[in-house]
């Protein structure tokens, strides 16, 4: 994990059949705060955060976490350098408990190696202390008591809390949440809202994905605007949203 | 009782069988149909080195292993980057590969004329001879095979595994490196297999192609799907299931080629009922089809 290091991208491209989805994208992100993206659909959103996440390779430019260019890692080494994510549709294990699903999120685990698991070598221990860490978690998001419940059995809006405390899980400096609010009910939202000013405050970089501008206004330190593949505004909420162009983009 | 104690060292060889490939069809949720190759590889390898080399068994078992682990790297590497219908695919293309390979090497494996001869197996001294004693080495075999498939599924090894059969983007983005656990769960599988294999051929002393082919495979993966995917017992049960109804329609009374026609149609229509009624199978945990 890095913390403080600057999650950065340069010229990013990316096409698919020929549709520009990312037209050479470059920004920085602060290494803590709460920073907004946002765009109408089709703008580029989402394929910008499969990038940075490794689940997409960009056709050019370069993605960087401080110094290390992860622009050619996988998911899964881009995840254990603290960089956690959420995704639009909701990803779960829904076969199983809603505490194993954050146990699950937990790093380094010794029982996910071969021969400790075989032998079960330091894996009780280990695993008390992540189930504490998971039960303390699931407390923090509002889920405490619901442990035992299977993850399909929560509503949608405790499964995206869920989500979110699976992210916090792996310890990461970045958080990258696609729509957290979409489709919640807003008392839910309202209790994501605070969650992720407690993130802020405990000094982490939430980079989040959102059309409801009133969440935005309520939340970002940072906007990022995005239209057609590229950044057509960044900087404090007021100055953005307020920009014609905005405006237009969205309307249109 | 010798008969009734084969029947317990055969239903004890497709336990092994089962329950490893569970592993990989139910656990990970990767189907897999080269089951019968690794098995075969690991009964020709075992025959080969304890034959033509007087090597004991369990060297023999050791270079079985040995080649069965590297097989699976070559089928599993390049195939487990790609979506779980090309690992199928790779698979049943590996298992024609070695039907064939087993079939046509004939200066090696003999071909249809196969390996005879295999000797009995000597373990630290103990050399089974009767059923009952292969019973028990079986029965051996059976509960290793329990204890290494339970003791990976109920560890954050097995967590891992559950999630990438239901979703592996998301384990991905959690910090798990899947190709990494769906190798070497396909390894451990296949090693298992492999010990299967050779115990089969040290105790029916004769092996050959017909034994070892995509049938074969099809018939493993549909002893997890009646027993039941996922779970510690189901494959076990499947396996009995499957090795003891053929047996009972033996003394039924039928002509021979009929027998034999109604031991294929009796799997099958198990599979179709148990699909269509219980698709988790007997006690499994999951269904296949999602």
């Amino acid at each position: 994990m890095r913390n403080g290091a600057h999650l950065r991208c340069d010229d990013v491209v990316k096409t698919f059949d020929g549709v520009r989805a990312l037209a050479g994208v470059s920004f920085k992100f602060a290494p803590s705060g709460i920073t907004a993206i946002i765009g109408p659909n089709g703008a580029g959103k989402t394929t910008l955060l499969n990038v940075l996440t490794g689940f997409l390779r960009p056709d050019g430019g370069h993605c960087f976490l401080g110094d290390l260019e992860i622009t050619h890692l996988r998911p899964h080494q881009i995840a254990r350098l603290g960089v956690a994510r959420t995704f639009q549709d909701l990803r779960l294990v829904l076969q199983a408990t809603v505490l194993d699903n954050v146990m699950l999120a937990r790093p380094l685990q010794r029982g996910e190696r071969l021969l400790a698991a075989l032998l079960r070598l330091g894996v009780s221990k280990q695993e008390a202390s992540n189930r504490e860490r998971a039960m303390d978690l699931l407390g923090f998001v509002g889920l405490e008591g619901m442990g035992q419940d299977l993850s399909s059995e929560l509503s949608y809006g405790q499964q995206k809390l869920l989500t979110l405390a699976c992210c916090l899980a792996t310890e990461a400096q970045v958080l990258l949440l696609d729509e957290p609010v979409a489709g919640v009910h807003p008392e839910m939202a309202s209790r994501i809202l605070n969650l992720l000013r407690h993130l802020r405050d405990a000094g982490k970089l939430v980079v989040f994905v959102e059309h409801d501008m009133r969440f935005v206004r309520e939340l970002a330190d940072a906007v990022i605007a995005m239209d057609d593949g590229k950044v057509i505004a960044q900087g404090a909420p007021r100055d953005v949203l307020e920009r014609p162009e905005i405006i237009e983009a969205y309307v249109a | 009782m010798e008969y009734l104690f084969h029947v317990v060292v055969i239903i004890s060889i497709y336990a092994v069988l089962a329950s490893s490939l569970d592993l990989i069809a139910g656990h990970a949720g990767l189907v897999s149909v080269s089951h019968a190759a690794f098995y075969g590889l690991g009964a020709y390898m075992a025959a080969l080195v304890t034959v033509y080399f007087r090597a004991h068994f369990l060297l023999g078992m050791l270079a079985g292993i040995t080649v069965v682990v590297a097989a699976s790297l070559v089928v599993s590497l390049p195939s487990l980057r790609l979506r779980d219908d090309y690992f199928a695919i790779a698979t049943f293309a590996f298992q024609l590969i070695l039907s064939n390979l087993l079939n046509d090497w004939v200066t090696v494996t003999r071909g249809a004329l196969g390996i005879s001869g295999i000797p009995r197996p000597v373990i630290f001294g103990w050399e089974p001879r009767s059923n009952l004693e292969f019973a028990a080495l079986g029965l051996s075999l059976v509960a290793v095979a329990h204890v290494v498939v339970g003791r990976l599924t109920t560890s954050p090894f097995g967590r891992v595994l559950r999630a990438i059969r239901e979703d592996e983007v998301f384990a991905q983005s959690l910090g798990k490196d899947t190709l990494r656990f769906k190798v070497t769960v396909f390894g451990i599988a296949a090693m298992l297999a492999s010990c299967a294999g050779a115990l089969y051929a040290h105790y029916m002393t004769y092996i050959d192609a017909t034994s070892f082919t995509l049938n074969e495979s099809m018939l493993v993966l549909s002893m997890v799907i009646i027993g039941g995917a996922g779970s510690r017992w189901g494959p076990l049960f499947g396996a009995a299931v499957l090795v003891i109804i053929p047996e009972a329609l033996r003394f039924v009374g039928f002509p021979g080629p009929l027998a034999a026609k109604l031991r294929q149609l009796s799997y099958g229509g198990l599979l179709v009922f148990m699909l269509m009624v219980r698709p988790r199978g007997l006690v499994g945990r999951y269904g296949f089809g999602r």
